[in-house]
């Protein structure tokens, strides 16, 4: 109980924490490496923690990584960028959506190259899953039994967290098949928000938290949120609706880290055989080929999995549906809650 | 907003000073001071709710859940000061009036709501009638919730602008009402009530101000759902998170009005009362 409730309450303030990795003492490290102890502060969407709890670790291993210690913030993505953007200084930055990293771009923090890379700067990703009460007791499966009288949802704000905006793109997908009737998708948000959408937590991680706490049917989330609940015991189970939405969740370098060669050192060991081994055991969907065949049986393949790329990417997505007064979702939100 | 949750001492002094003054070093420093941490700040959020003209200002505060969010601070706040003057008189009354052991403890567990982060009384409340409650009271998400979280931190306000005026109320009057007559509650109402008058609408004041603005103590247990649980407080973070400045702003503008409006009626009544 006061566990989960610390969670939330570091979460929902975007606390960082000072963590030490393992491996030598700092000396030993400066010896080696012939330069001073390197801290990079990585600044997070709210979710990850558990991977990177592995990930840094692992990365300490390794001799690029010896004696690198991190500084951790974690909270809703939109909220932790825009703190980049004004200023907060950072090294690493993992968000749940592209447009948060797009607009360190804008703002000159980030290079614009950021996702020419082979996995177009996305180490990990997730889907979109239905996380209900042990036992499923309402029989929730798909997006339509959202609809279903007296089912209360819970997904987090979409102008604050990632992990709302992928949630709702995942039944949008479906409904307006792949973008090309937006009306029939919009149809669908408009009853899901207005009549079954009551609470707006600001991140994915206290969405979950709200909904452990006692509100709701349903919980939107990340399948990777849902293992975790899980995992730790948690009275809930999830189901991935046979079609649903690719999450991918993008990593940057900062054009102003003071550090760049280590925190490109890091970003690149997450793309590595044993970073991406590790993003699986977290619960996370590897983009490596070979690892992900090896946790096949972890990460069912959907009947349908709709991406950003079928909607036409996320510019265009983020304009039309997410851009605050004038997207076709933010217009809903508002008449909805006001 | 801070600014306004400071207890004053209710009592104020008699007769204008003459000589004493600190001199114009002292009053230069102490309006420096004021202008840096309340003015200033004030003024800023003034210019910031009015960036986009005064019809945006009150559009933001007129949309619908910003508006309830409003209305239910304003009426929970009532409510938890008329609860207050109610249950801190009686506990003014006890500490003054009456002797048991343990009093200077209880006496010294009533600054507690004070001293403790307001998030601590949140997560307090939370284990105590959350969910997973061990007295089987669910309160979470629920108006009553937020209701206590506001009893809770506003809990010394009315107790110690009453206490010592209880303490100096004058016995004499009292046994003389007793001895003409006068019942219990005759007395209470005619010969102390009156004394406790300024003292009572000054705690209150200060309780509802406090309650108000509060955000710690509500944010995890009352839910923050919005046109049901969430207090003006919340709304206003909401708001930042979202990346509505103008909107957070033009509703604490709202919020401050309002602080502000019963800070001063407050004295303008005391005072009157003070001059019969």
């Amino acid at each position: 109980m006061s566990a989960t409730l610390l969670a939330t309450v570091a979460a929902g303030c975007g606390g960082a924490s000072d963590e030490v990795g393992g491996g030598s003492d700092s000396d030993s490290a400066a010896a080696n490496s012939g330069v001073s102890a390197v801290k990079l502060s990585l600044v997070a969407y709210a979710v990850p923690k558990v991977g990177f709890d592995l990930l840094i670790p692992a990365f300490n291993q390794t001799p690029e990584g010896e004696g690198v210690t991190f500084s951790q913030s974690y909270g809703a993505s939109g909220d932790q960028s825009r703190k980049v953007e004004s200023g907060l200084p950072t090294d690493i930055v993992n968000f749940s959506v592209e447009p948060d990293v797009t607009r360190l771009v804008k703002s000159g923090q980030v290079d614009e190259d950021w996702n020419q890379g082979e996995h177009k700067g996305i180490p990990f990703g997730s889907v979109v899953t239905i996380v209900t009460r042990k036992g499923n007791p309402k029989g929730i499966k798909t997006w339509d039994d959202l609809l279903k009288d007296g089912v209360e949802v819970v997904t987090p704000n979409p102008f604050s967290s990632g992990s709302a905006k992928w949630n709702l793109l995942a039944p949008y997908a479906e409904k307006s098949n792949g973008g090309q009737d937006p009306k029939a998708g919009l149809d669908y948000l408009s009853k899901l928000i207005g009549d079954h959408v009551k609470v707006q937590p600001k991140s994915g991680r206290e969405a979950t938290e709200t909904f452990l706490q006692g509100t709701g049917d349903v919980l939107l989330s990340y399948e990777n949120e849902a293992l975790f609940a899980e995992r730790n015991g948690e009275d809930v189970e999830h189901t991935n609706p046979p079609v649903t939405f690719k999450i991918e969740n993008p990593v940057a370098v900062l054009n102003t880290s003071k550090n760049k060669e280590k925190a490109q050192a890091f970003v690149d060991f997450l793309y590595t055989k044993e970073g991406q081994t590790k993003w699986a055991e977290a619960g996370f969907r590897p983009v490596d080929e070979a690892v992900a065949q090896q946790f096949a049986s972890d990460f069912p393949t959907p009947e349908k999995l709709w991406t950003i790329d079928d909607l036409g990417g996320w510019g265009k997505v983020n304009d039309e549906l997410f851009e605050p007064e004038t997207g076709s979702v933010a217009k809903i939100y508002d008449e909805a809650t006001g | 907003m801070a600014s306004l949750a400071v207890p004053k001492p209710p009592a104020r002094t008699r007769g204008r000073s003459t000589g004493g003054g600190v001199g114009p070093i002292g009053i230069g420093v102490a309006s420096l001071w004021l202008s840096l941490i309340v003015l200033l700040p004030l003024a800023a959020v003034f210019a910031k709710s009015l960036e986009g003209g005064p019809g945006e200002l009150w559009d933001a505060i007129s949309a619908p859940s910003a508006r309830y969010a409003l209305l239910l601070t304003v009426a929970i706040s009532a409510l938890v000061a008329l609860i207050n003057v109610v249950t801190g008189t009686l506990i003014a009354w006890v500490l003054v009036r009456d002797d048991f052991r343990g009093k200077a403890l209880v006496n010294a567990i009533i600054d507690l709501p004070f001293a403790l982060p307001t998030i601590v009384a949140s997560i307090v409340l939370l284990s105590l009638y959350g969910p997973r409650s061990p007295v089987g009271i669910h309160l979470y998400a629920t108006k009553p919730a937020v209701i206590l979280a506001l009893a809770f931190v506003t809990l010394p306000f009315v107790v110690r602008s009453v206490q010592p005026v209880l303490m100096e109320v004058d016995r004499e009057a009292e046994q003389a009402a007793a001895s003409l007559g006068a019942s219990g509650w005759t007395t209470f109402r005619r010969i102390i009530l009156p004394a406790l008058y300024p003292a009572l609408l000054g705690g209150a004041g200060l309780a509802f101000a406090r309650a108000v603005g509060e955000f710690g103590s509500v944010v995890l247990i009352g839910g923050g759902i919005p046109r049901d649980t969430e207090v003006a407080s919340q709304y206003i973070a909401k708001q930042i998170e979202t990346d509505r400045p103008a909107s957070a702003a033009a509703v604490s503008v709202a919020l401050l009005l309002i602080s502000f409006a019963v800070l001063f009626a407050l004295r303008f009544v005391t005072k009157r009362k003070d001059g019969r």
